[in-house]
């Protein structure tokens, strides 16, 4: 007994050693790897980030020169009627747009897993086209497809002697917008949700129909609660995505006569402060200020679906 | 040159431009021009000291390479850093970064003052403006001066008049207007009759709605560069309500179409005869072709007639668009860069290549009132002696305008107002009033005494 416990240590101290040794050395190689990465992370997010809030925490006036003025822009910027105007606007886009786009990619998806032919195949890849294009450019080609005078629309409209609906006012520029991201996004979506449904086995199905279910049983009581984690992921993504809204706005800005002002979404009043006005400071502010308003609102989400988020938990 | 013509004359190219330059800004980067690596032109006599020089005039290619050759003293490096916009948002961020911009940049008119206050651009009243002084016109100074300071050097201007077609014109019978009242009789007698809309009230040519406002007495900005924390803001005079009525009126009787200008609605609108009457500078013609417009359709039916007036005993005559050189702060040889500044597009071989390719209207009065320009028959008028008939007379009866040190937010705030006017939701006069209210805030919010 005695033996063994003054024997043991002395045998297993050069094999922990040597453990620990390994483990070092390992771990140097890791940060090797993680190092172009971090350098990159660091320098161009984590850096950029703290400076933005640390010239939010200033206020420069053309005459005047440069104050600290604490949170004096946050305060601003939540009475800031412009602000707040586009704050509710992308919150009333999102309800509308995210559902829109979640019925639209989800129905597809299902279908592409249902049909098994060449045509389902090339379906998939032409729905998912969308998302190739560049943003800008999907945006240009829009605003003339939109066109009064030479667009599509127009022509279709024309042929009845109608005038087509100008998606490009004031009154329409939010269904305007509306198609022209659904039509961007849906398809990566539906990819996402096709890729879960791949993931489901197939013997599922047969289960079920032994038991005498129905497609519609199967698509609502197996497929869509199965791949219930990638919704989720989707709906966060949108969520993001549209309260950051920017690309299109700002790109059809120069086509809508009028009816997209410099701060029609937070993001472009950060932009139009920031490089057209000279307002870093204020910038910087709205940014952080439309930050955490994307996080309550994606924590408020993950909150309500914390049963069936589990990707983020 | 012209306020944003080209840049949304094909939109595509719009992006492709501002994507290029995007890159452009960061090589471009050469604190301060001290060394000169990215040019797009090649310098030919390298022992010359450089200076570094953004501008975006169509021809500068040309332009530089004269000015290059001639020179005993110094070379230009030149980049187009974007148009307009696009280039002022390059600047701005060079000036707040404190390097990064130019020696010498190209700015319009109405954006001098916004870059003085900053002190991003120096006088140059010392630097040769004497000997030059006279080969401009009083209201070509003014323009690019603040107070008793000169911050660039004129290049090209915008006197407005009448672009109207013949064919639409002579349809209806009609000559061209000479007052606003006739102008408005007009436009009714060619609506009632079936014809086209007579013009257009874009919302995002708020400065031609100032040079209108200007013509009709109104001052908007009083401002000097002697006291610039004071500034006078008078936006909803009667003068101003005066003319924003009465085109808030035009587009409330649909005699005047809304669409933005610039855009290839507006430009098919344009070719397609939508349009009677084109209010604009003298710049126009150079960026209606450019844009496809007076070829094909709508060859040869162009013509021009000076501004409407509001009281044709006594012309006032106004100005859009327009730009100058002036030297950044950020310049290492201030007096050096002036150099380049008061040379490039100041020689006779860049000027006439630039009025006869219809780039630019000269200010310069070498050029401007030398026999071969005044009697230029210009094709795009179908040889009609315009500069003879309207633009000179009106470069020549030009004072000059008082612009603000925060033309970013005027000039937004305004194209917003103007969006309502064309849908309808507010008057003219309520534009003025929320406009002025808008302006002096933020104004006031930017430290400067209101008056």
């Amino acid at each position: 007994m005695t033996v063994d416990t003054a024997a043991q240590p002395d045998v297993a101290a050069p094999r922990r050693h040597h453990r620990r040794r390994r483990v070092n050395k390992q771990n140097r190689v890791g940060w090797a790897f993680v190092a172009p990465f971090a350098i990159v992370f660091i320098a161009l997010l984590v850096l950029p980030l703290f400076y933005a809030l640390y010239l939010s925490l200033f206020q420069t006036r053309l005459i005047g020169g440069t104050n600290f003025v604490l949170f004096d822009n946050y305060i601003k910027a939540f009475t800031d009627e412009n602000f707040l105007d586009g704050i509710w606007f992308v919150i009333a886009f999102s309800a509308v747009l995210i559902p829109l786009q979640m019925i639209v990619s989800l129905g597809v998806a299902l279908i592409l897993d249902a049909v098994v032919t060449r045509f389902a195949r090339f379906s998939r890849l032409m729905i998912f086209l969308p998302y190739a294009i560049p943003a800008v450019i999907g945006a240009l080609m829009w605003g003339f497809l939109y066109s009064k005078s030479f667009g599509p629309m127009a022509e279709i409209f024309g042929a009845f002697g109608m005038a087509g609906p100008d998606f490009l006012s004031r009154e329409l520029i939010f269904f305007g917008l509306l198609n022209i991201v659904t039509w961007q996004w849906a398809g990566y979506y539906m990819i996402i949700i096709y890729a879960a449904l791949q993931g489901i086995d197939p013997t599922l199905y047969e289960a079920a129909r032994i038991d005498g279910a129905s497609g519609w049983q199967i698509n609502l009581r197996i497929k869509i609660p199965l791949i219930a984690p990638a919704l989720v992921l989707i709906l966060v993504f949108a969520l993001i995505g549209t309260l950051q809204f920017f690309n299109e706005p700002q790109i059809l800005r120069y086509l809508a006569s009028g009816a997209i002002p410099s701060d029609f979404t937070p993001n472009m009043y950060a932009y139009q402060q920031a490089f057209a006005l000279a307002n870093y400071n204020y910038g910087s502010a709205i940014s952080f200020a439309l930050g955490a308003v994307v996080f309550v609102c994606v924590y408020i989400f993950m909150f309500i679906t914390r049963k069936r988020g589990s990707f983020l938990a | 040159m012209k306020r944003k013509p080209i840049l949304a004359a094909a939109i595509t190219l719009v992006l492709a431009g501002a994507l290029a330059s995007c890159a452009d800004g960061g090589d471009a980067n050469e604190g301060g021009g001290s060394e000169a690596t990215n040019c797009t032109n090649t310098i030919p006599k390298k022992d010359l000291p450089v200076v570094t020089m953004w501008a975006w005039y169509p021809n500068m290619e040309l332009v530089i390479d004269n000015f290059n050759e001639q020179s005993d003293e110094v070379q230009v490096c030149w980049t187009n850093a974007g148009q307009g916009g696009d280039e002022y948002d390059k600047f701005q961020t060079a000036i707040t970064a404190g390097t990064g911009a130019p020696d010498v940049i190209m700015i319009e008119a109405d954006r001098i003052p916004t870059f003085q206050v900053q002190e991003a651009i120096v006088d140059i009243a010392e630097f040769g403006y004497e000997d030059v002084k006279d080969d401009y016109s009083e209201g070509a100074w003014k323009d690019v001066s603040v107070g008793e300071g000169v911050y660039g050097v004129p290049v090209d201007g915008g006197p407005m008049g009448m672009i109207y077609r013949k064919d639409i014109f002579e349809q209806y019978g009609i000559t061209p207007p000479t007052t606003w009242a006739e102008y408005e009789a007009a436009a009714q007698k060619v609506k009632d009759a079936g014809g086209p809309l007579f013009g257009d009230l874009g919302a995002n040519t708020p400065a031609v709605m100032m040079a209108l406002q200007y013509q009709n007495g109104a001052e908007p900005f009083v401002y000097d560069s002697a006291s610039p924390e004071n500034i006078g803001i008078t936006l909803n005079d009667d003068a101003s309500k005066e003319v924003l009525d009465y085109w808030g009126g035009l587009v409330e009787k649909g005699l005047v179409g809304t669409q933005d200008q610039f855009t290839p609605e507006y430009i098919a609108g344009v070719i397609g005869g939508d349009y009677a009457t084109y209010i604009s500078a003298a710049w126009a013609p150079g960026y209606l072709t450019g844009a496809g417009v007076g070829e094909g359709e709508d060859a040869g039916v162009w013509a021009t007639a000076p501004l409407p007036q509001w009281d044709a005993a006594n012309p006032t005559f106004v100005n859009w668009g327009g730009s100058a050189f002036s030297v950044t702060s950020q310049a290492s040889d201030p007096e050096l860069a002036a150099k380049a500044a008061f040379g490039v597009y100041a020689d006779e071989a860049s000027l006439t290549d630039g009025w006869q390719n219809q780039v630019i209207f000269p200010l310069n009065l070498n050029a401007l009132n030398a026999p071969e320009f005044v009697d230029y028959e210009v094709p795009f008028f179908g040889g009609q002696q315009a500069n003879k008939e309207v633009y000179v007379p009106a470069a020549n009866e030009y004072t000059g305008m008082t612009y603000t040190p925060f033309g970013a937010f005027y000039f937004d705030a305004f194209n917003e107002q103007l969006a309502s006017v064309n849908d309808g939701s507010i008057t003219g006069s309520e534009a003025a009033d929320r406009l002025q209210e808008a302006v002096v805030s933020y104004a006031e919010e930017q430290g400067f005494t209101v008056e």
